[in-house]
């Protein structure tokens, strides 16, 4: 992969998302005990992935697939110290689009 | 909820259990950063027996008293709202130990903590066993597994804060 492409650039190439949310939450954690030596912007992120990519994969392969993108994100010094995925296929989330249609 | 007589007793196994762990100091060939970090054979042994020393057992950032993440408290509290056994429950401090933190993360193949493991198999992070309490199927594995404690006339109580 060209090395110009950015992890998330990564993750619509190889998922091909019908949804891809990402938040960056780090101001929420800047006061954190862990982060008192850190001044990047870029700590924690709240990725939410529909894709049919993770059809009949339970959610830690789905997980994994994810991490496997962002692997060196993840393991540089200073990178991404925390990252919450929200990973479901396009069929899993009509589903919950009606439940909260109905329940709410 | 957990009892809190239950949890320092298993805590301090856990950290017995840990504490094979070779320190760095001992594995000087590992100190460059540029370096891929390997697991090494004592490491993946201890860990072996860490993940098999309860039914449940968890790894996380602090005690189960005092977490020290809010993903690692989040979890801590999805387990005692499960009903979880504290006997058959034993967490992992680690930051109590770099080469477990490491190590976990090789070992399961997930690079954050806080790290859910059933009769040693890999259930997930916090974002899992938040979704999984949440439909349902975590109660349903725990039950399945015998790891709760039996429901007795005591109603469950709110999330302790």
């Amino acid at each position: 992969m060209a090395q110009s492409t950015t992890p998330m650039e990564d993750i619509a190439e190889a998922l091909q998302p019908t949804t891809l949310e990402i938040h960056n939450d780090s101001h929420l954690h800047s006061h954190h005990k862990a982060m008192q030596d850190s001044t990047s912007k870029e700590t924690h992120f709240r990725v939410i992935i529909t894709s049919d990519a993770f059809k009949s994969k339970m959610q830690p392969a789905r997980h994994r697939m994810v991490y496997a993108l962002l692997k060196d994100e993840l393991a540089r010094e200073g990178g991404i110290h925390a990252l919450q995925l929200k990973t479901r296929t396009s069929e899993e989330e009509d589903k919950l689009r009606e439940n909260e249609a109905a329940g709410r | 909820m957990f009892s809190k007589r239950a949890f320092p007793s298993a805590f301090r196994a856990a950290t017995r259990a840990a504490r094979p762990l070779p320190s760095a100091a001992t594995a000087p060939r590992f100190v460059t950063p540029f370096q891929v970090r390997l697991l090494s054979t004592e490491v993946r042994t201890a860990i072996d027996k860490a993940v098999a020393s309860a039914p449940v057992v968890l790894f996380m950032k602090g005690t189960p008293e005092t977490p020290q993440c809010g993903f690692s408290r989040a979890t801590i509290q999805i387990l005692g709202m499960q009903g979880v056994d504290p006997e058959k429950f034993t967490a992992f401090n680690v930051l109590e130990d770099n080469d477990l933190r490491q190590g976990i993360k090789e070992y399961s193949e997930w690079p954050t903590i806080p790290q859910l493991y059933l009769e040693k198999e890999f259930v997930g992070g916090c974002d899992i066993v938040m979704t999984m309490h949440q439909d349902g199927s975590l109660a349903k594995m725990l039950e399945e597994k015998g790891v709760v404690l039996p429901a007795e006339g005591e109603t469950p109580s709110e999330p302790p804060q």
